[in-house]
């Protein structure tokens, strides 16, 4: 379904995406783990084409996304819904005007139809009684759901979740972890997350990949990557400080 | 020594000519999206209340002083050699092809400019722009576009109503304050005011109000580094916007004017 081939991306001088290679199957859910900085986001963000690379490419449905003009590219992001870190809600809109912002704007479904739509999407989420607030009235956790919400509202056939669970409360954190296990199981979507919170990795990946360096250096179930033999997966996944993977900007 | 001289030549125009580069590719991308379907009606409507209506209070003000202290100093001025007759003229004359355009433009950068920035300019850090883009909407048309367009009819709208008020203003002090004849006053501002001293200042403000708009939403729609960010995308934005306007200023009164 999606297949990323030798991707390169440098911003000036740093390089961040050093050839990446990666398939995801449909239906399929795909964990990338990395540290801080090591361009999980990037790579998101080539998959739906917000980034183009340097070189390589990305295939999605067999179409490349490199060779597609507008249009094109407007009918391919029509498959997908994306959660963004920090919800990325509109502030000028009410809960259920972002969540109803595709629908109003690529079908003619007159207002309070939308609006059915929205809540009842909202209900999936877990929400209730929100639709007329304001994002900027409701809590982080809150906020998050709102945002898949309104990546589910088209009824998207792969999902993306840039860090789902950071800046949550471990216990939203799970609820997240379970919602996105939901979405999967409920809309059959092809996921792919991208996190550095391992726990909620073993629990929604079917596969994990681990983006290291801006390549990835191991692909598994969570079990063959929580019992690898490599010493910088065995750092990461094992949460330690010392071990190969160097900390930028910190000496010991 | 020379190639010195020239690998410091550019690095030193690297990055304005980079800027001018991106800012005239979202020019490109704007006008493209001016004429393609569908019209976001209800955002350049927003857009026109938020740069017109909404500007009007702080323009009535500055145009009522500007044509009222235009009045005092030029008739004192002109008192010295018997020529106070012709206030009326002056200042219709200044407000029209200069002051009118030019100040308006300036206020309403200082007010919307700055608001334009300051908006897209968060909607970047916090990934509002993205997400437009990944629900299939491509953001210059759906955010820059309005703004453009509002900024290229609003501006002249203002600018005809600071023409008026600043006229008003300089007939209150010249004819109320400072005791001229009234039929004086008016006279000097029908007899040497002619139509294409308005329409040029029109023209002006069309220009200014383009400018200003694409300038800030570039500022907004560029922003990187978080909240100092949108901070330096305003100040940017009104900065570059405000000289682009003075100095654009005297190169179309050349050209208009000739």
């Amino acid at each position: 379904m999606i297949e990323l081939r030798d991707l390169h991306k440098s911003f000036n001088a740093h390089y961040v995406l050093r050839g990446v290679n990666l398939k995801v199957k449909k239906g399929e859910s795909l964990v990338v783990i990395g540290g801080s900085g090591s361009g999980k986001s990037v790579l998101l963000k080539h998959i739906i084409g917000l980034l183009k690379p340097d070189q390589g490419t990305i295939f999605v449905d067999s179409s490349d996304l490199s060779l597609l003009d507008e249009e094109g590219l407007k009918e391919i992001r029509r498959k997908f819904g994306m959660l963004f870190q920090s919800s990325a809600l509109f502030d000028s809109m009410t809960v259920w005007e972002n969540v109803g912002f595709g629908l109003k704007r690529h079908t003619h479904m007159p207002d309070d139809e939308i609006k059915e739509v929205a809540v009842q999407k909202l209900k999936m989420v877990g929400l209730m009684g929100v639709a007329d607030e304001m994002p900027s009235e409701l809590s982080g956790g809150m906020r998050k759901r709102v945002g898949l919400a309104r990546a589910i509202a088209m009824n998207p056939e792969i999902l993306l979740y840039d860090e789902p669970t950071t800046g949550l409360d471990p216990i939203m954190a799970d609820a997240i972890n379970d919602l996105i296990i939901k979405m999967r199981e409920e809309l059959n979507v092809t996921s792919v997350t991208i996190t550095h919170d391992m726990k909620s990795a073993y629990k929604i990946a079917d596969t994990i990949a681990m983006l290291y360096n801006g390549v990835i250096i191991a692909t598994g179930t969570s079990g063959e990557i929580q019992n690898s033999a490599d010493p910088v997966v065995r750092q990461f996944v094992e949460g330690r400080a010392e071990g190969p993977i160097k900390l930028e900007g910190i000496n010991r | 020594m020379l190639i010195k001289l020239i690998e410091y030549f550019g690095a030193v125009m690297e990055k304005p000519l980079m800027g001018l580069g991106r800012i005239m590719l979202l020019l490109g991308s704007t006008l493209k999206g001016i004429v393609r379907p569908p019209v976001e009606l209800r955002n350049i409507v927003n857009q026109m209340l938020q740069i017109g209506v909404n500007s009007l209070p702080v323009v009535l003000v500055t145009a009522v002083f500007t044509g009222m202290v235009l009045a005092l100093q030029s008739y004192t001025g002109f008192k010295r050699f018997g020529a106070e007759g012709l206030v009326g003229s002056v200042v219709a004359l200044s407000m029209t092809r200069e002051l009118g355009p030019v100040l308006t433009a300036l206020i309403v950068t200082g007010r919307a400019g700055a608001a334009m920035a300051a908006e897209l300019g968060t909607m970047r850090v916090t990934e509002q722009i993205d997400a437009l883009e990944t629900l299939a909407t491509n953001p210059v048309k759906y955010l820059v576009v309005p703004r453009f367009l509002s900024g290229m009819i609003m501006l002249p709208a203002l600018t005809a109503v600071t023409d008026i008020i600043g006229i008003l203003g300089g007939y209150f002090v010249t004819v109320m304050l400072l005791g001229s004849s009234s039929t004086t006053y008016l006279r000097a501002t029908w007899d040497y005011l002619e139509l294409q001293d308005i329409y040029s200042g029109l023209v002006k403000a069309c220009f200014f109000g383009a400018a200003f708009a694409l300038i800030s939403s570039y500022k907004g729609f560029y922003t990187s580094g978080g909240a100092e960010g949108v901070g330096r995308a305003t100040t940017g934005a009104v900065v570059y916007s405000s000289m682009t306007i003075l100095i654009s200023d005297y190169f179309l009164s050349v050209w208009l004017f000739k």
